[in-house]
């Protein structure tokens, strides 16, 4: 599984950042959409694409495709599942639940003591909540004693997904 | 947004077959070519125009939210936080407004918890944070939770319709 390099990417210019601009809102729909770019930017097509190629390569970009609303699609349960994992083990383990197929997303993150005690944040989207809840045991199957404690934060209200935008 | 999202317990939208292969087709790897949507169509057996006409349903429906390049924010030098609030229940709706008031805030969720409200702070560069963290503290009277990313294990969208 590779790593994704931190940072920012140091060769990106102000092209770069008009392409992001102009393609973070979507690609057009249209037969030509990197023409269709290209002529928004006053750039060549081949330009456009070998751009959008390079920030692939270096994971500026992770993918070009579809997102979808899990909701409409019928993953209706989120469940964030969190868990205060043995420091010593924990990129090892998290390397072994992030590659788990029905986890999306899978973070190390700072606890927050008193409050909050728990460094290891699985994302687990599926059908119903007895559906998370199976998976969520299959983690903690997975962590054995390396994991002193978890809970799963259902989401009951999505308050606002206006998705990721940089200045233009 | 609809009161089904609004209540995140929406029964999943009507699709048929076709929709189903193109949103499992489409999660990736979209070429890199003069005429993308045509390869796509000719993989999936239908016209370019039968795709680009269910393509803009999908959005429209909002079954898609979005079709097109992810970025990695921190790759394109921008910053990206986990942060949470302990709301008052009383306050919510209030607080939950003032949140959201703030273009920063890409995604807020209501969550069952002590910490029951949970947004993403996306922002062009890093200082740009605690900026954010700060204006929103002021705005709300309550202590941000930021939980920055230290490590990530995997990322992928990985749910089939």
């Amino acid at each position: 599984m590779p790593e994704l390099k931190p940072g920012p990417d140091p060769e990106l210019d102000a092209t770069d950042r008009r392409l992001i601009v102009a393609t973070q809102a979507g690609l057009p729909r249209v037969s030509h959409p990197y023409h269709a770019i290209a002529e928004q930017l006053g750039i060549a097509a081949d330009e456009v694409m070998r751009r959008l190629q390079r920030m692939l390569d270096v994971g500026v970009i992770r993918r070009i495709g579809a997102v979808p609303n899990h909701y409409a699609i019928g993953y209706t349960a989120n469940g964030m599942s969190v868990w205060d994992v043995d420091d010593a083990r924990i990129d090892e383990l998290g390397m072994q639940v992030g590659a788990l197929e029905f986890v999306t997303h899978c973070y190390r993150r700072p606890r927050r003591l008193p409050d909050w005690p728990y460094n290891l944040f699985a994302m687990v989207h599926s059908r119903n909540r007895e559906e998370v809840a199976a998976r969520v045991a299959e983690i903690a199957a997975l962590l054995g004693d390396a994991c002193r404690a978890h809970d799963i934060l259902y989401s009951t209200a999505i308050l606002k997904k206006t998705g990721l935008r940089i200045a233009g | 947004m609809s009161e089904a999202a609004r209540s995140g317990r929406s029964p999943a939208a009507q699709l048929d077959e076709v929709d189903k292969r193109l949103i499992n087709a489409l999660q990736g790897g979209f070429p890199l070519i003069a005429e993308p949507y045509r390869q796509v169509a000719d993989s999936l057996g239908v016209s370019e125009a039968e795709l680009l006409q269910r393509l803009d349903s999908l959005l429209e429906r909002r079954v898609l939210t979005r079709f097109g390049p992810m970025f990695q924010i921190e790759r394109a030098g921008g910053a990206f936080v986990l942060a949470a609030l302990r709301v008052p229940e009383a306050g919510f709706e209030r607080v939950a407004a003032q949140v959201n008031a703030f273009p920063e805030v890409a995604h807020n969720y209501r969550r069952e918890h002590e910490l029951n409200m949970w947004f993403v702070l996306a922002t062009a560069t890093p200082q740009g944070i605690a900026e954010a963290i700060a204006a929103i503290e002021a705005a709300t009277g309550l202590p941000v939770f930021a939980f920055p990313k230290e490590r990530e294990y995997f990322v992928e969208m990985k749910l089939h319709a």
